[in-house]
């Protein structure tokens, strides 16, 4: 567990570090992401170890939200002022998102159907 | 407060200790209401352990920097868990190589969809900029859109409850909505939900099937790279 554990930190530490040097727009996290999935295809995946850990670590990832989603508390005015806008653009997007991609997948699917025929 | 007990409620609010230890039990009473309401997605978790400690630091005049100093430990996992998400991505992306360019196409498209019309709409109705950029990478998976959001001037907290309601809203409608556009292949179904709806909407695809399910997970993996990539460079363009 620490050898996987040390692994993710370090992951960590070169994309932080990386994004930072190159003042790359990219989350520093995101960017060990990244290395860590080139790594598990140069490694032909994860050991046990790391699999471990990462499900560990994944399983209880709601509970890492928490403290970031309790700063909901300093925002509640702005929330009240612009409720509306926020509502609507969650509901509408939402959907849409999930309407486009699906309308799209099938679409794509079609085509390449069509050219095997 | 005064006497001894106001003594103990002066050291616990300046300790770490407190906020760590109460995190951890709101969450637990969170995770239990859940899973006791059949894993309703209204029932979620954070939403509801966030309502509880948001109550608490109301009752008690807490500040939300002194909840903070001791919530941290749990909250600098984020990063190492982001890192993690590389794992089951690899896992899914081997399963599914073969279905390359609907995959592409769907996840370009919606992922646009995702961003650009929650933008649009939020400026339409007159929310700020910071607001938009919040509202921006609402679709990506909480630890990526976090980070998206301080990149781009918006309010990471703000940014994790919105994507919260996403996910709760997307696993909800999730199902209608294909079956009102006749769409029945359980890997777009899936799909379509993790890109709209990340881990929550994951989740609900699981509960369809196990195809659904592995779909979505990639679906979730892929929109959070892609978003974390171009949303920084589009920033600019995009919000006003």
């Amino acid at each position: 567990m620490l050898a996987a554990l040390s692994l993710l930190l370090v992951c960590q530490l070169i994309g932080e570090v990386f994004v930072r040097w190159l003042a790359l727009p990219l989350p520093g996290p995101v960017a060990g992401m990244l290395l860590l999935f080139l790594l598990l295809v140069l490694r032909d995946g994860p050991d046990e170890n790391l699999r471990h850990t990462s499900q560990g670590l994944l399983q209880h990832l709601s509970l890492l939200f928490v403290p970031a989603g309790t700063g909901i508390v300093l925002h509640f005015s702005r929330i009240g002022e612009q409720w509306p806008a926020l509502v609507a653009s969650l509901l509408l997007s939402t959907l849409a998102a999930l309407l486009v991609t699906a309308w799209t997948m099938r679409l794509c699917q079609r085509l390449s159907e069509g050219e095997e025929k | 407060m005064s006497g001894p007990i106001g003594e103990i409620w002066v050291y616990l609010a300046a300790s770490p200790l407190l906020g760590l230890t109460v995190t951890l039990l709101a969450y637990q009473v969170a995770h239990a209401l859940y899973r006791k309401s059949g894993q309703h997605p209204l029932a979620n978790p954070v939403l509801i352990a966030v309502a509880i400690l948001g109550t608490l630091l109301g009752l008690t005049g807490t500040a939300y920097e002194t909840y903070f100093a001791g919530a941290q430990f749990v909250h600098f996992l984020l990063g190492p868990a982001t890192v993690a998400l590389a794992v089951p991505l690899y896992l899914q992306f081997r399963r599914v190589r073969k279905l390359l360019l609907p995959i592409s196409a769907g996840l370009l498209a919606g992922s646009a969809t995702a961003v650009v019309s929650a933008v649009a709409i939020a400026r339409l109705l007159g929310a700020d900029s910071a607001t938009q950029a919040s509202l921006a990478p609402k679709s990506v998976t909480t630890p990526i859109a976090m980070g998206i959001a301080e990149k781009i001037g918006g309010l990471p907290s703000l940014t994790a409850v919105l994507v919260i309601c996403t996910g709760v809203f997307g696993a909800i409608v999730g199902e209608r909505a294909m079956a009102a556009i006749r769409v029945h292949d359980p890997a777009i179904r899936g799909f379509a939900m993790g890109v709209a709806a990340h881990g929550i909407g994951t989740a609900r695809a699981f509960q369809i099937n196990e195809q659904s399910g592995a779909f979505a997970a990639l679906a979730m993996g892929l929109n959070g790279l892609l978003t974390a990539a171009l949303l920084p460079l589009l920033a600019d363009f995009l919000l006003k």
